[in-house]
Formats: structure tokens, C-alpha cells, sequence
């Protein structure tokens, strides 16, 4: 039984008048972001020069900080225009001297690429966004110009189309009206086109460059690949300690009273019988350790049933009302369920044990990336209660983002003091 | 009282048969998969069936389909399902129908046979029993249930055995009091959780089960 529910579309397939006057809203944005741009840069490069005589550099880190803000706000809204993500391409600053941090940027191409764009910014920027902005404006002017005629003192507004062409009556002036819609037929044509363009601009000079990402992915993956060796190494450890110090000392003394019993049947069998009784209470033991280390590394519901029924299964054994709501294209691989469901499960049982909840709510939902079966697997989890999670408070929820950086995973939380609590982790998957 | 075995490894097969021969039961078929399962539950319409919950050819739950599937075509057909693990969303698929005559155990249960014996005959009866641990799973569940909290540790007693599908003369015995005091607490449970009270044993402890699945 799966559960659907609407999602409002992302900004970038939104289209219509209400997509271009908000894009017209944001070209006015954008345009004093490049004014801000052109300033920064200026006061970037006066402080570099001003490096060499010593008190440069404080005012050098100072507007490498505000570019990037500047740049971070740009990528957001490329991103939101492109409907997919713009990612900061910054190394990690080192600890140290202000010198030594300076000097790091500097080595950083991706801060090159930020100037090179404040640069492209303050000329192709401009050019577009004041493009669509005056193609509004001058489609508003023709559209209304005979009242603006009628409504000012005679020599202004006269002269509508340059010094040659000068108005005699307010008659004449309805000429004019027609290039209104014209003009706003160009802008509402165009506005999209010029903010896309703005956008890929943007994107190419703003995301990582190709060997960057690859640079980053390799230090990613090296990272995530100790830390599941680590994980897994001390799993087994685990489970190893738990069959050693459980399941297997239970057969022993098993064995022992079976041999006993054996020996002791014939000349006292009130003593066998007992002691194949304590027998049998090991055999239940013994099995009871063994269900409980199965459940641990993979527990048979979800075998059975998938993610789906592993989690309805795990709801119903809590103590806070759950609801759970998946959307799921039928089985996803073994590992990528087994480390959903684990992660979901740590995630409620932070919940449970942290939040005071009244009622905890998981998500799950697939979304294929269009054309393959592969996709991402989201998976939230939200509770009501007093808020205040964060991802190095308990070694939980670092427990859980460990594990899914294994698969490329990744984490956040939303846990404002007082709450709501939201736990959303993603999971990129083929189906 | 003819009885039909459901269980993929052979030992266990052959341990479960010779448990039931001793114990006076007509083994009429032994099956090792679903699908020869739903067969012989349908040719022979044993007055009881003993099934694995993981069977061939799928290994999930093969054997607990099969016996709800069976159930479909012949209702109320007494059916005790035994499982290396007990898994609430199973106990409440087992019991939807609402029809009675099931039984959803630990495979360990088994090793205590004179119990696993009497339980056996209770769901042929048309009596429902859950093992201890569905049943702590469902208290558990409802932990924080005002109407829950609001009864007496014997009462609540009461209610845990009355759940894993005891009668009220079984309850009397285990508790070492009399029948008339557990009709007592069991009618102050049945008020207290709003339910209407049953003389009738299987009826009572289906109504338990229902509230606590709520």
C-alpha cells in the first residue's frame, strides 16, 4: 500500500505572466548585485595591491568573504532557474595565519573564476538584465502614452521618438500606443530566454570546472571508503563477540547437560530430567540471541517484504504513533533497502528516545532521474517534539550519515529548539 | 484430529511429525513449498494446519501468503503459523480476517511440547493464540494508551495472558487464583477499555486483540 501526495514544481518549469514579472522583480535584483559586483571588485584588487605595503590583507579576506556571499546568492538563483544545483566549488580554507589563508585563496582557481565572472557579470549582466527591464518599461510608456501626454505641461513628452519628430495633439499621440504592445510582446518573449542566459553565465563561471569535481570526488570517495572499511570492521567484530559470548557458549553448556543427562538417566532420572529441561531453556536462549543478531544485520521482514513493509512492520512495534507514507517503485537493490531502512530505524529511535514526540512521521519516496531507473531515495523523518537534533550532538545521527556517505548519501537535519524535527537523508539508487 | 505440516527443512519436518504422531494427531500430508501447501490444505481440509512462514520458492513469506490464501477459499480453516521471528505486521495480517482459528508462534515454542500441544488443539478449536512476544510487542505499542495505564497490575496481567489467547481457566491456573477472580478482573478490563464483555473465551480474547491493534 503506498501513498501519494502533490509537490508543487520547481521554480524552473513554473511559466506564464507570473514567471516573467517575478522575473522582472529579480532583474532589478540582479542588476544592483552587479553594481555591488563591479564595487567588490574594485575593492578586491585595491586591496591585493595594497597586500604589498602590509595592510592589505585583512581588507583582501574581507571582500574574498563577500564575493563568495555574493556568488553563493548568484548560484542559488541559477539554480533555482536551471532546476538543478550550482555546487560552491571552494577548497577548504586551511587554519592559520591570515597570510597563510590569503594565500590559499589565492591558489584556489575557483576564486580566479569568481573575479573573472564579477567582471562578466558587471558587462553581460547589466546588458541582460537592463535589456528586459527597459523592454517592460518602454511597452508601459507607449501603452499608456497619451494619458502621460495629456497629464504633463505642454514641452514634455513632446517628443516621443527623438528631436524630429515632435507632437502637435493628443490625437497624434495615439499613434504611438501600438508600439506598447509590440515592446511588451518582445519582452514577454525574450524575459525568459535573457534569464536562462543569465543563469548559464552564471553556471559556467560560478560551478566547479570539471577537474575540480573530480578532484573533490576523489578526496570524497577515499574519505567515505575508510570509514565504511571502518564501520564494517567493527560490525563484524560485533557480531563476532556477540556468537562467541551468546549463541555459541548456549551450545556448549547445552552439549554439557545433554552428556550429563546421558550419563545420569539410568541411575537417577529425576536428576537427567532435569537437567534436559535446562537444556531446553538453553536451546531457547541460544535462539532468542540468534534472532536478535539476525534482526541486527538484516532483519528477515525486510527481506520478506522490502523497505515498504520493513518500515510499516517497524512502526507498529513503537510506543509513538508513526505514520508512514512510502512511494516506491516496487524493490529497490538489497544494499541500498538495507541501509534505508537502517537509517530510517536509528532516525526514529532518535527520535523516540530525544524529542518528546506526540507523533513521528516517515517519508520515503523514490524519484527516478527521467529516462533511466535510476533515481534518488528520500527519506524524511519528522517528529512534533522539542527539537534542538544536530548532527554532532549524539553519535547517532553521525552513525547514520556515516553510513550513507557509503553510498554516496547524505544527511541534514532541521531541528529548531522547540521543534518541529525533521531528519531528511537521500540516497542516489538505481531501481 | 488430522493435521497438515508445512515446513521446508526436513528435520524439523520430520521432528514436527513425530511430535504430532506421538501426541495422537493423522499426519495426512507433509508439504515442503506454498504451492503444495495451498493443494493439500484445499484437498484434505485438515482440521488443523501447522506452516512455516518462510517456504519455497520465494524463502520471504511464502508460507504465511499461502495460509491467508487458504483461508480465503475455506474460511476459518485452523491454521498455526511457526516462525524463527515474530513480526507484529504478520500477527495482524493472520488475525484481519477476524474469523478466529489462528495461531502465529516462535518456532521455539515448539521445544515445550505439552504447551505447544494444548496450543495447537486451542486454535482447532477456533481459539486465537499469539505468542508472548506478539503480545509484549502490542503492550509495548500501546504503552501510552490513558485506558491502558489506567488498569492494575493484575488486570494488566490478566490482559497479557488473555492476548496470547489463554482461557479464563488456564489464566486461574497460571496466576494461582481462582476462575471467579479472573472473570472479576476480566470484566473490569473489558469496562475500563470499553468493550463489550463475552462469556465466551474465544470471543473475549479476539476482542482484546482487536483493541490492542487499534
Amino acid at each position: 500500500m503506498s501513498h501519494s501526495s502533490e509537490r508543487p514544481p520547481p521554480t524552473a518549469l513554473r511559466s506564464g505572466l507570473a514567471l516573467r514579472v517575478s522575473l522582472l522583480g529579480w532583474s532589478l535584483v540582479l542588476l544592483l548585485g552587479a553594481v555591488l559586483g563591479a564595487g567588490l571588485l574594485t575593492l578586491w584588487v585595491t586591496s591585493v595591491t595594497a597586500v604589498a605595503l602590509g595592510v592589505g590583507i585583512p581588507l583582501a579576506l574581507l571582500s574574498t568573504v563577500l564575493v563568495r556571499w555574493l556568488a553563493d546568492l548568484h548560484r542559488q538563483w541559477a539554480a533555482d532557474r536551471l532546476g538543478e544545483p550550482v555546487p560552491r566549488p571552494y577548497l577548504p580554507t586551511p587554519e592559520g595565519s591570515w597570510l597563510v589563508r590569503l594565500w590559499s585563496i589565492l591558489r584556489d582557481p575557483a576564486s580566479w573564476r569568481d573575479w573573472a565572472w564579477l567582471l562578466a557579470n558587471s558587462i553581460t549582466g547589466w546588458f541582460t538584465y537592463t535589456l528586459s527591464f527597459a523592454l517592460f518599461l518602454g511597452g508601459v510608456f507607449y501603452l499608456i502614452y497619451p494619458i502621460l501626454y495629456e497629464l504633463t505641461p505642454p514641452q514634455v513628452f513632446r517628443t516621443p521618438l527623438g528631436n524630429g519628430f515632435r507632437l502637435h495633439s493628443v490625437q497624434q499621440s495615439f499613434a504611438l500606443v501600438p508600439l506598447g504592445p509590440v515592446l511588451l510582446l518582445l519582452w514577454y518573449a525574450t524575459a525568459e530566454r535573457l534569464a536562462n542566459l543569465n543563469a548559464r553565465v552564471i553556471r559556467s563561471l560560478l560551478a566547479p570546472t570539471a577537474q575540480a569535481q573530480l578532484r573533490a570526488r576523489v578526496a570524497q570517495l577515499a574519505a567515505s571508503r575508510a570509514e565504511t572499511v571502518d564501520t564494517q570492521a567493527g560490525e563484524l567484530r560485533r557480531i563476532e563477540r556477540d556468537l562467541h559470548d551468546g549463541a555459541q557458549a548456549r551450545l556448549v553448556s547445552l552439549g554439557m547437560s545433554l552428556g550429563l543427562a546421558q550419563q545420569l538417566m539410568l541411575d537417577d532420572p529425576h536428576a537427567a530430567q532435569q537437567l534436559l529441561e535446562e537444556a531446553r531453556e538453553s536451546t531457547t536462549s541460544a535462539l532468542a540471541e540468534l534472532r536478535d543478531l539476525v534482526r541486527g544485520i538484516h532483519p528477515p521482514v525486510l527481506a520478506d517484504r522490502g523497505l515498504d513493509g520493513a518500515l510499516k512492520a517497524l512502526a507498529l512495534v513503537n510506543p509513538i504513533p508513526t505514520t508512514v507514507l512510502t512511494r516506491l517503485p516496487g524493490r529497490l537493490p538489497a544494499p541500498v533497502e538495507s541501509a534505508a531502512y537502517f537509517a530510517v530505524a536509528e532516525g526514529l529511535s532518535n527520535a523516540i528516545k530525544h524529542a518528546q514526540a506526540q507523533h513521528i512521521r516517515i517519508t520515503v519516496e523514490f524519484e527516478p532521474h527521467p529516462g533511466t531507473t535510476a533515481g534518488l531515495l528520500t527519506m524524511r523523518v519528522s517528529d512534533d517534539g522539542h527539537g534542538g537534533a544536530a548532527v554532532d550532538a549524539g553519535t547517532g545521527l553521525r552513525g547514520i550519515a556515516r553510513r550513507l556517505a557509503a553510498f554516496d548519501g547524505t544527511l541534514t537535519v532541521d531541528s529548531p529548539p522547540g521543534g518541529p524535527t525533521e531528519i531528511r537523508m537521500s540516497l542516489p539508487c538505481a531501481s | 484430529m488430522r493435521i497438515v505440516i508445512a515446513e521446508d527443512l526436513a528435520l524439523l519436518r520430520e521432528g514436527l511429525i513425530r511430535i504430532f504422531q506421538v501426541n495422537g494427531f493423522e499426519v495426512v500430508e507433509a508439504v515442503d513449498n506454498g504451492p503444495s501447501l495451498i493443494r493439500a490444505l484445499t484437498t484434505h481440509r485438515p482440521d488443523i494446519a501447522i506452516v512455516d512462514v518462510r517456504l519455497p520458492p520465494t524463502f520471504t513469506d511464502e508460507g504465511l501468503r499461502a495460509a491467508i490464501d487458504a483461508r480465503k477459499q475455506l474460511p476459518g480453516l485452523p491454521v498455526v503459523v511457526l516462525s524463527q521471528y515474530v513480526e507484529q505486521l504478520y500477527a495482524r495480517e493472520l488475525m484481519s480476517d477476524r474469523a478466529g482459528a489462528v495461531g502465529y508462534l516462535l518456532k521455539d515454542r515448539v521445544l515445550d511440547v505439552g504447551r505447544f500441544i494444548a496450543n495447537v488443539k486451542q486454535v482447532a478449536a477456533g481459539s486465537t493464540v499469539m505468542d508472548p512476544d506478539v503480545v509484549t510487542a502490542l503492550l509495548t505499542h500501546r504503552s501510552a494508551d490513558p485506558l491502558l495505564l489506567a488498569l492494575t497490575p493484575r488486570e494488566h496481567e490478566v490482559l497479557s495472558l488473555m492476548a496470547q489467547g489463554r482461557s479464563n481457566a488456564a489464566i486461574a491456573g497460571r496466576m494461582f487464583v481462582t476462575e471467579k477472580t479472573v472473570s472479576k478482573h476480566s470484566y473490569n478490563i473489558f469496562a475500563k477499555l470499553g468493550l463489550e464483555p463475552s462469556e465466551d473465551d474465544n470471543r473475549r480474547i479476539l476482542a482484546v486483540l482487536a483493541y490492542l491493534e487499534g
